[in-house]
């Protein structure tokens, strides 16, 4: 099971690492650093994945969650939230905020392949 | 139940404390059993030579029996029930509470107070891991430079070859985040352990004065002048001790006290003419002045950058090795919560009381600034005969002074918490920035 995969994140060795690890199974992936036109490259690409950093530069990773899910055509993507937390109101932060999966960094290549692919199987 | 009518019950309290019978009480104030009885349960109002005689017999002020709690008391205890609404505590009973048990109302009142000030306490620390942007922003960057790591590291050990191309990549990732994760960890280290103010929001007594006293640069011109010690230390102590609580108040007097007297025996114009010809060297300066060579350490804490241009630190600790008293320097920190560095002179001094010691330190993981330290441990308190005497230490620390030094300055750290050095006989505790 493949697909497309939008890596939104600033940390350029963390897209490295991820694209390596997801290309390599067969996903295409693209990635995007910037909060303030996410929301804009999720509706351009329409991808199958999101995987979306809490804290980006311009904006926050929770709003831009928000906004898609205030969307009709984004309201049931698959979103994965990375996060540098690991509390229980950041994980509820994230639930309320419509993140379909939370994963608190550091995380593994291997969570990141399983969570990835249980998102699109969903 | 109104106060006045608690007297009795005063009365019964205090007697069965002393363990005196009802009869001898009686007698002795020259009324019957029955009608003290009558008295105790509150069922008879007394008062003139009757109150007075009963006093007497009990050893009291007659006040004790006849004005029973304060206010403040029974305001505190009923800010206590209000926390607990449930408990179903007896608010319509709480004067005669605290009227027949004032020590026991006194220990509610003061846990409540020291729970509330705990939970402000953890409240602040909790609002600054949630809210510190700056300090969110570095966990943040640690943790995903750990991630890179982590998943540069796992793809590179994961078995079978991996491109030429895509190997030198990673392994030039995992060096680049190494560097800049100890750049981060540093960063972290250094603003957890810098003098922010918010800190002081913390709360404890001590915090406080170090705070209030850090605003104030460790000087204060009203104790230079020729008043009146007790007025100038009223006066130093209303301008520095503005919105700081009793207990860090309190803690404040008692230093601005001994500044006064430090002061009053070597004045700033003595030790200003002697700093000209001995530089800021405590024994030197000692041997000019007649001032023992502690509170030439203290003195010159508290000199203002026209009399001292290059300050100096100073740390006192007491027998336990609490800092009772800190002024870091750029190059010295001091820890603002837990212990120092065991290896400290000012540690050694404790073991060595009345010797003077002095060399060069480098304190790890800083710039490298070679510093001067001199320590000395003295008792306190008067001597007691065949009583071992309490010691406290000073430590001044300044810039080496860079000639004479025969030796390479002793590496110490900070705290172990936030020591490198992993092979350390005086380690507590791992460091965060264990190479292990």
């Amino acid at each position: 099971m493949t697909g497309q995969v939008l890596l939104i994140e600033d940390e350029p060795n963390i897209i490295e690492a991820i694209k390596f690890i997801l290309s390599r199974e067969g996903w295409q992936v693209f990635s995007h650093s910037n909060g303030d036109t996410a929301v804009q490259t999720v509706r351009e690409r329409a991808p199958d994945v999101v995987i979306l950093d809490a804290m980006l530069p311009g904006r926050s990773g929770y709003d831009i969650l928000r906004e898609l899910r205030e969307s009709t055509e984004t309201a049931a993507l698959p979103i994965l939230m990375l996060t540098a937390r690991g509390q229980t109101k950041d994980r509820e932060m994230a639930e309320r905020a419509g993140a379909s999966r939370f994963m608190t960094k550091p995380f593994s290549n291997a969570e990141v392949l399983d969570a990835v692919r249980a998102l699109k199987g969903a | 139940m109104p106060r006045d009518t608690l007297t009795g019950s005063r009365i019964r309290e205090r007697r069965i404390a002393q363990e005196m019978k009802q009869a001898d009480l009686a007698r002795a104030a020259g009324i019957s059993a029955s009608y003290l009885n009558l008295i105790e349960h509150n069922k008879r109002r007394i008062g003139g030579k009757l109150l007075l005689d009963l006093a007497e017999a009990l050893g009291v002020e007659p006040t004790h029996l006849s004005e029973g709690a304060g206010a403040a008391l029974i305001a505190g205890l009923r800010e206590a029930a209000s926390d607990l609404p449930e408990s179903g505590a007896e608010l319509d009973r709480t004067d005669e509470f605290a009227g027949r048990f004032p020590g026991w109302a006194a220990v509610l009142v003061a846990t409540r107070a020291r729970v509330t000030q705990l939970e402000r306490s953890v409240e602040v620390l909790s609002d600054r891991m949630t809210h510190d942007p700056n300090l969110a922003a570095s966990l943040h960057e640690m943790l995903s430079t750990v991630t890179a790591i982590r998943s540069a590291a796992s793809i590179l050990a994961e078995p079978g070859e991996i491109d030429p191309d895509w190997q030198a990549r990673f392994h030039r990732n995992i060096y680049e985040d190494s560097a800049r994760l100890a750049e981060t960890a540093r960063g972290l280290v250094t603003y957890l352990e810098a003098d922010n103010a918010q800190a002081t929001e913390t709360g404890t007594p001590q915090e406080e004065m170090d705070s209030a006293l850090e605003k104030a640069a460790h000087h204060v011109p009203e104790l230079e002048t020729e008043l009146q010690a007790g007025e100038a230390v009223s006066a130093a102590l209303a301008r520095l001790g503005r919105g700081l609580s009793s207990s860090a108040r309190a803690l404040l007097r008692g230093w601005l006290e001994r500044y006064a007297q430090d002061a009053a025996a070597l004045p700033m114009a003595v030790l200003r003419e002697a700093l000209g010809r001995a530089g800021p060297d405590p024994l030197a300066l000692s041997g000019l002045t007649g001032a023992e060579p502690v509170r030439v350490m203290r003195r010159l804490a508290a000199m203002p950058p026209e009399v001292l241009p290059d300050p100096v630190g100073l740390a006192i600790c007491d027998g336990s090795g609490v800092l009772s008293y800190r002024k870091p320097l750029p190059d010295f920190p001091m820890p603002r919560f837990g212990a120092a560095c065991p290896l400290w002179p000012l540690y050694k001094a404790l073991n060595r009381p009345h010797v003077y010691l002095a060399g060069d330190l480098v304190q790890l993981g800083r710039s490298g600034t070679a510093i001067r330290a001199e320590a000395q441990a003295l008792p306190v308190g008067p001597l007691v005969a065949n009583a071992e005497p309490l010691y406290e230490a000073h430590m001044l620390v300044r810039p080496a002074p860079g000639h004479g030094a025969d030796k390479a300055p002793q590496e110490v750290g900070l705290t172990c918490r936030v020591c490198p050095r992993d092979a350390c006989p005086g380690r507590r505790e791992p460091s965060i920035l264990s190479s292990r």
